[in-house]
């Protein structure tokens, strides 16, 4: 087959990944766009081993049935809760898969290797390296194999710099010397490192940001392996996958009020902030049949979901309760702050896996505004995406956050296992608030008890 | 390949800010429903690092070369099977309100 032929087929490949990502606009083409994103891959596939006859089948061959014995049951099998750590685990690979390219491209050309292509091919690795350690540790904290605060010490910052200052000096030494490739693993070590250094300092709350940018660097050292290549698919592939993590992680900053930097550098979720002040408010604590009362006058309800009903695994109790709300002619809406869930846009996967129609899931800026017209509230796991202080208190840690304004609802139901404060160790002011009813226990049961309360009102 | 002339270097760079413009269009339309899905479909379709191993795995180099290769090939297949697979399982889940109500 001739070269000609093979970039068609690319381009043919290109297109269809792109429309993969045209078609994720909507729901109802998203199907469709995976299915583009599959027939993409298969024709590169195809059209490199046209073009390129493999020496080592035995080995190929091997490698993929790995991998598809591997990646198999991962794909079919992985529960909803645990998406966020295979996704961070699918960075590592693919981070590592192209840093491994990139060092065999090194030791096949080398040091017949021009000084550009070189110094791509170094960041590329480096690159590659921490990326791969980073959502290994990432997927650690986030599997809960180890713990999820963020370790901190003295004089952290010169520890990792130096780390990165280290990769960097051997990455410019290999460039200046091709072949001594001695500086390879100097730079391979040091950029493994310091990945781990990175994120190991990074709290658990911050997670689905940290994955976000994870996905963008493992994005973009593939479309530098395809600068060093020459491959233009593989440009495009790892730019859109890219721009992809680029993007979602603005959106998840934006939505907790924090700069980059600050997520990465700023060891955010070690300190236990006192709940001092909150001794002499009292929260109002109400009992399952209190809140049935309530609910059999209301006309529209909206629920705020946090993660914390996904750890309770209330999410098909949250559904039953909104079915019988809805049985009886009342409107109910999901409200869905952009950072609910661990991982952009889980809390929408983990409410549609209990087959809550997704046209009741709205977006905090869409929802934020019928808060005031709203009967009832109903907070369910969620606590620091609620917290009015964000707006209120300049003094906060959460001030300038963006919250869901569920206080402006009439009557508020906040259901938590205890009255202590939420991830970012902040009380919640919402607690206190005269038309906040506390429910207090495990949201599974809350729920199951405000059902049964509901249906012997009725009789 | 190991020497790339200026003016590939040129339509590369056309190429990468082509396809970062495009992909933040792209991206910035995608359904906020849809963001996790998102992340696995991106995550396989730039496992087509696969090919950039396949090319390294074809020609003739030493062993450590075509291990290397090797394992990058079972790590990028592992990443497209899963993503594709889990992409698909998570979108057939989204339904919308039954027509009656």
């Amino acid at each position: 087959m001739t070269d000609v032929y093979v970039d068609l087929l690319y381009v043919l490949s290109a297109v269809l990944f792109v429309l993969s990502l045209k078609f994720m606009s909507d729901v109802r083409t998203s199907r469709a766009g995976n299915f583009c994103g599959v027939a993409g891959m298969i024709v590169a596939i195809a059209a490199t081993l046209l073009a390129y006859q493999t020496q080592n089948v035995e080995l190929l061959v091997g490698a993929v049935i790995i991998g598809a014995v591997i990646g198999s049951p991962i794909g079919l099998k992985v529960a909803m809760t645990a998406v966020p750590q295979r996704t961070a685990m699918s960075h590592a690979f693919g981070s590592l898969a192209v840093a491994l390219v990139g060092a065999a491209e090194y030791y096949r050309s080398a040091p017949a290797i021009d000084a550009f292509t070189l110094s791509v091919l170094s960041g590329e690795m480096v690159l590659g390296f921490l990326t791969f350690t980073g959502s290994t540790i990432a997927f650690a904290k986030l599997q809960g194999l180890i713990s999820g605060k963020p370790l901190l010490y003295r004089g952290r910052m010169y520890v990792s710099m130096g780390t990165l200052a280290v990769a960097v000096a051997a990455s410019v030494y290999l460039v200046a010397n091709p072949a001594q490739s001695a500086a390879l693993l100097v730079l391979a070590g040091a950029a493994l490192v310091f990945g781990f250094l990175l994120v190991i300092a990074i709290g658990g709350a911050d997670m689905p940001t940290v994955i976000a940018i994870l996905n963008s660097f493992a994005g973009i050292s593939a479309a530098a392996l395809g600068f060093v290549l020459d491959n233009r698919l593989l440009i495009v592939a790892g730019t859109l996958d890219g721009s992809s993590g680029l993007i979602l992680g603005i959106i998840m900053s934006r939505a907790m009020n924090r700069s980059f930097t600050n997520i990465l550098f700023g060891g955010v979720g070690a300190a236990t902030t006192s709940t001092a002040g909150a001794a002499n408010k009292t929260a109002q604590v109400y009992t399952a049949e209190d809140v049935a009362t309530i609910l059999r006058d209301a006309r529209s309800v909206i629920i705020a979901p946090g993660y914390g009903m996904a750890v309770a695994q209330a999410q098909h109790a949250v559904k039953e309760l909104a079915d019988a709300l809805q049985a009886r002619g009342i409107d109910v809406k999901y409200a869905i702050h952009p950072v609910a869930g661990r991982m952009p846009g889980h809390m929408n996967v983990l409410l549609a896996e209990a087959q809550v129609p997704y046209d009741q899931l709205w977006e905090m800026d869409r929802i934020n505004p019928i808060f005031p017209g709203t009967d009832v509230s109903i907070v369910v796991g969620a606590n620091d995406v609620t917290n009015p202080a964000a707006r209120t208190r300049a003094d906060s840690p959460l001030y300038g956050m963006p919250i869901l304004d569920v206080d402006k609802a009439r009557t508020v139901v906040f259901i938590k296992r205890s009255l202590g404060p939420g991830f970012s160790g902040v009380d919640n002011d919402l607690f206190y608030l005269p038309n906040t009813m506390m429910v207090l226990g495990d949201a599974k049961k809350v729920l199951t008890d405000l059902l049964a309360a509901m249906r012997n009102l009725r009789d | 390949m190991t020497a790339i002339s200026s003016s590939d270097l040129v339509t590369n760079l056309l190429i990468f800010l082509l396809a970062s413009v495009l992909g933040q269009e792209l991206i910035r339309h995608v359904s906020r429903l849809l963001h996790t899905p998102l992340m696995a479909l991106t995550n396989a379709i730039s496992s087509v690092s696969f090919i950039a191993a396949l090319i390294v795995l074809a020609e003739p180099g030493p062993e450590t070369v075509s291990l290397l290769a090797a394992v990058a090939v079972a790590l990028a297949a592992t990443n497209i099977v899963s993503g594709f697979l889990l992409t698909d399982r998570i979108l057939r889940m989204f339904r919308r309100r039954k027509e009656e109500k």
